[in-house]
């Protein structure tokens, strides 16, 4: 697999991107490269922009400077000459090729679990509603939730509306799938059957970024791990070099001994 | 003091009455028909448009709320014709009237409703790569209608009981019907309390219909 890796272009390639809002600078010269098939963690204190970076990849938010390719593909900004915002309709079907998972669910609250899957499938994909919906029992099954096909959301639990709120993502089949602290809202005891749908997604070989605060899975799942601070990438590498105690980065070190401090 | 009720008379001239309603119901209906194209067309136009727009829209919304409508019924119906070159019927007058008196109410309900549709929903919306027409009906729209629904309510059964103004114009509605009886037979207390009645049962009605609705998308949330 590594030396697949090594072959293929970056299927994300994130250069030098930096976004501020008003005076203060979220992301300074932010460079990652994410290759096909594999699992990057980002993982950092509040505030040091891994959410939005994420939703730069999606273009959620737009980036001052830099470059944001997927598949070779400019997001958000046209290609030829100067720098200039895509159509919402070029934005719209860009963002149809990655997936988002978000940490409050953001669920469609008028649509049932099947619902808000079969809303991509047929406005976006041009799916027919049957096809759609066995599209969607699919992935239902998939998470564990072929029998809450038919509920809506307010009568889910929260576990069960963040399965829901990665059906919807992967059933559109992006390219990459962005995933943005997704068990933070959980409950301690929801956020096992979370991360399984997540490991499982892995071992078929999604394209994943995602921001967490679960160390153990980051350790567990992720190919690579970024940590970010300041808006910056600090530090980049394997799961076992970036963890460890001794890792030659100060500000990783002391992120990582207070989260130790608060967690255990 | 020798007044003794006496319904008789009442009873006689019963159809100026439930004509009158009917003739109600039908301005209420129409005016709040055309208010809601209004309302939903420049609410949605509002939150998505730049300053000039906006303070445009907002003006149209302070002017008719801050103006009693039996003013601006006077303005249309004897004030307007005199100005342009136009000419129509007391109860047209009053419908357009009403339906700009509606579409100023229902902008405010909308809009509010529109804004309070959480940023999330339209983020997923944009992440599943909906365009921004799509986002609007498929998104926004639904969410803001549960949202805006009790407010509705309220606005539709108020719209409904301001249809009584149209009589200060002689549109035979239920007032201007009661007004009929009592001109003419001078049972004012008899004539004003089934009048008083008929409201009551119709905004009741009216009201009870839309819980209805309301509990049903309610149970939908």
């Amino acid at each position: 697999m590594s030396n697949a890796s090594h072959q293929n272009p970056a299927l994300l390639d994130v250069t030098e991107v930096s976004k501020a809002f008003g005076s203060v600078e979220v992301l300074r010269s932010v460079s990652l490269q994410v290759t096909r098939g594999e699992v990057v963690t980002i993982i950092g204190p509040s505030g040091s922009g891994k959410t939005t970076l994420l939703r730069c990849v999606n273009f959620l938010e737009s980036y001052d400077s830099g470059s944001i390719r997927i598949d070779g593909k400019e997001v958000g900004y046209r290609e030829t000459g100067t720098r200039q915002r895509r159509s919402e309709r070029d934005l719209a079907a860009m963002r149809a090729e990655t997936g988002m998972v978000f940490q409050s669910f953001n669920l469609f609250p008028h649509l049932t679990a099947a619902g808000n899957i079969m809303l991509g499938l047929r406005k976006v994909r041009g799916k027919s509603n049957a096809e759609a919906r066995t599209i969607a029992e699919h992935w239902l099954g998939r998470v564990g939730l072929a029998h809450k096909a038919d509920s809506l959301p307010a009568e889910l639990s929260g576990g069960q509306q963040q399965r829901v709120g990665i059906a919807r993502a992967v059933a559109m089949e992006p390219k990459i799938l962005l995933l943005d602290e997704i068990t933070s809202a959980l409950d301690p005891e929801l956020v096992g059957e979370v991360l399984e749908v997540v490991r499982s997604l892995a071992e078929d070989g999604m394209t994943m970024l995602m921001v967490t605060h679960e160390m153990a899975f980051a350790r567990d799942a992720s190919s690579r791990i970024v940590f970010m601070a300041d808006g910056g990438v600090s530090a980049v590498g394997p799961p076992a070099e970036i963890l460890a105690a001794g890792f030659d980065n100060e500000r990783l070190r002391s992120f990582l001994a207070r989260f130790r401090a608060s967690h255990f | 003091m020798g007044y003794t009720l006496n319904f008789n008379l009442i009873w006689r001239h019963f159809d100026k009455l439930w004509g009158g309603l009917l003739l109600s119901l039908e301005l209420a209906v129409i005016s709040i028909a055309i208010g809601i194209v209004i309302g939903l067309v420049l609410a949605v136009w509002y939150v998505s448009a730049g300053r000039a727009v906006r303070t445009i829209i907002a003006g149209y919304v302070e002017f008719i709320r801050n103006v009693p409508l039996i003013l601006l019924v006077y303005l249309v119906f004897y004030g307007l014709p005199t100005v342009v070159d136009i000419a129509y019927s007391a109860q047209t007058s009053f419908i357009a009237t009403l339906s700009l008196y509606s579409g100023a109410y229902l902008v405010e309900v909308f809009r509010s409703g529109l804004e309070a549709v959480p940023r999330g929903q339209l983020d997923a919306g944009k992440a599943i790569g909906l365009t921004p027409w799509q986002r609007l009906l498929d998104v926004r729209l639904p969410t803001m209608l549960r949202i805006t629904l009790p407010a509705l309510s309220n606005t539709f059964i108020s719209l409904f009981k301001d249809t009584s103004v149209a009589s200060v114009i002689s549109v035979p509605e239920l007032t201007y019907g009661a007004q009929w009886i009592n001109f003419n037979t001078f049972r004012i207390v008899e004539v004003y309390l089934v009048v008083t009645a008929m409201y009551l049962l119709t905004g009741y009605t009216l009201l009870f219909a839309l819980r209805l609705v309301e509990r049903r998308f309610k149970a939908a949330r």
